[in-house]
């Protein structure tokens, strides 16, 4: 492979350092190619339907009754969520982090069951609880609580399948800092609510940040779990993504696309944040889902 | 790490808040709900669990689902490691937005990517159009589904095997070179060995994912039972029909393969550690 011709390749290297110059062609073609049409056509086809019949059909997508229902919908379940799995992911990573004790290891592993279970079981497992046949469905109804295909039901399996995000950023960030500053802060008279506002939070913040990002992100993005447990109810119970269905399904793709496009927009943001995070904390943060 | 787990004491408060905290809403949230899925499907019966997973219909639902979670895994180590190489070793124009893009598929929407794939490749879309041409149909076919099983598996395999590219020494290489090895027996020596569990890792975890994907599989896949309808799916429609029994069943036998999955992947993990640690 690596006959003489190569050595005149690339950036003076030896040939056997690095593929010759058709070879290192060949790979960054292929990664393009199956860029463009696995990540970026996919964005472009959003916007090109969604301004299909240009703005004013766009505009009145977006601001019809049903989608401000959903869009607020949406936000309410982000504004309900994010705060509490963000304080259980700090509380859990306090716990699993900062101490030693038995089953630790399988605590960490069940965190991160949301994440390896289907949305859809995500979602039905508050059907069988909640659900008018459920384990508890003929209480709800006696004492008229509705949790499913009611909002309650939609903030509860966001719950789920957003609870490990903030625990998942923040345990190997502060496995890798250990104990040894919050303990020299304890034993100069600070007290553990001070420790841990001033010398644990400022530690791992830019990881909190980015958890409490991607979390966010699913929040507002989830369809599987959320499709089971709304029922579908056009300006009640339909979150964005849930309304980006009924409208595909019924053949108003432009205003599909519309509502779609805000969506991508978070996607977006969410993104360039991370870029930025990436930057403050000088460190590559662990992506997977 | 090895310090910290010789010390059995710490002086450090919040243990008990802490744990409390954590295995109540855990217990709440996950384990119990998850628990009464499995508990339902016990009480079924042998009979009644063996029927509703016997039958053609959830058959033929498993073997899509876990077929074509298995192409595009095999899909995404391939393309995956070309796109993780390319960004990590070379210099190009564009490098640097296509590495913040990369995880797109994490940040999306599932149901966003589901429709815009859909009318992508729909018969009348930019890339079906001209597939259509060539004789091959993507959109309500098993294609259909492998595609946007792809798109959601795309960055798995891409940010495992990133890091430990980046990590490798090149100096093995240089030192491999001056011994005399040829680019191909360096590959496949000296490169290779470390890279190969970060990419099985990134694979599982793909395939995981890929099993229990839902929303930007249903869009493009038609749904036809029998032929393009995937286990969560299915899932869906007998929760929607009353069918709890029949949903929980299957439900169950995703749950315990998702749970085996997450075993495999953290075992693959301690190995990529190992190969990082020594």
């Amino acid at each position: 492979m690596a006959r003489a011709s190569g050595a005149s390749a690339g950036q003076g290297l030896v040939p056997a350092l690095s593929e010759g110059p058709r070879v290192r062609a060949a790979l960054i073609v292929v990664a393009a190619v199956f860029f463009l049409f696995f990540l970026l056509l996919p964005l472009l086809v959003v916007f090109v339907e969604a301004l299909r019949q240009g703005l004013a059909a766009y505009w009145a997508g977006i601001s019809e009754p049903e989608a401000r229902a959903a869009i607020r919908l949406t936000l309410l379940t982000a504004i309900v969520v994010v705060p509490i799995n963000t304080l259980f992911g700090i509380a859990a990573a306090w716990a699993v982090t900062k101490f030693n004790f038995v089953g630790k290891n399988l605590l960490i592993t069940l965190i991160d069951v949301p994440f390896s279970v289907s949305p859809v079981i995500g979602g039905m497992v508050f059907v069988l609880l909640f659900g008018l046949p459920g384990l508890l469905g003929p209480w709800l109804a006696a004492h008229d609580v509705k949790i499913i295909f009611a909002v309650p039901g939609v903030i509860i399996a966001t719950l789920f399948v957003t609870l490990p995000f903030v625990a998942r950023e923040l345990i190997p960030l502060m496995q890798k800092q250990g104990t040894d500053q919050e303990e020299a802060a304890l034993m100069l008279g600070a007290n553990g609510w001070q420790t841990f506002l001033r010398i644990t939070l400022p530690n791992i913040k830019w990881g909190l940040l980015y958890g409490i990002l991607l979390c966010n992100g699913r929040a507002i993005g989830e369809f599987g779990a959320v499709a089971v447990v709304s029922g579908h109810i056009m300006g009640l119970t339909n979150t964005m993504p849930l309304h980006v269905e009924v409208l595909y399904n019924d053949f108003n793709f432009v205003a599909s696309f519309a509502v779609a496009s805000l969506l991508v927009m978070m996607a977006f943001a969410t993104l360039v944040l991370k870029t930025v995070l990436e930057a403050r904390a000088a460190w590559k943060l662990p992506t997977l889902p | 790490m090895a310090s910290a787990g010789r010390r059995t004491w710490t002086i450090l408060p919040g243990l008990g808040l802490s744990l409390g905290i954590t295995l109540t809403y855990l217990g709440l949230i996950v384990l119990i709900p998850l628990s009464v899925l499995l508990v339902k499907a016990a009480d079924a019966g042998a009979a009644k669990i063996w029927a509703e997973l016997a039958s053609p219909r959830a058959l033929a639902a498993f073997r899509l689902s876990f077929g074509t979670a298995f192409l595009a895994a095999l899909c995404n180590a391939i393309f995956g490691f070309i796109l993780a190489w390319v960004l990590v070793r070379y210099q190009f124009a564009g490098r640097r937005l296509m590495d913040a893009m990369i995880d797109l598929p994490f940040a999306l929407p599932t149901a966003v990517a589901g429709i815009s794939l859909a009318q992508l490749y729909a018969s009348n879309g930019w890339l079906g159009y001209a597939l259509a041409k060539a004789g091959i149909s993507v959109a309500f076919t098993p294609l259909g589904v492998l595609v946007a099983l792809v798109f959601v598996g795309l960055p798995f395999v891409v940010r495992t095997v990133q890091p430990v590219l980046e990590e490798l020494d090149r100096e093995m290489e240089e030192a491999a070179v001056l011994l005399g090895a040829r680019r191909r027996e360096i590959l496949r020596r000296v490169v290779l060995p470390p890279l190969l569990p970060a990419v099985m890792t990134g694979a599982t975890l793909a395939f995981a994912r890929a099993i229990g994907e839902y929303g930007s599989v249903i869009f493009i896949a038609g749904n036809m039972p029998g032929y393009s309808e995937i286990v969560p799916l299915l899932i869906v429609i007998k929760l929607e029909q009353f069918d709890y029994p029949g949903a929980t069943v299957i439900a169950s036998a995703m749950l315990i393969a998702s749970f085996i999955l997450l075993l495999a992947i953290n075992v693959l993990q301690a190995r990529i550690r190992s190969w990082q640690g020594g």
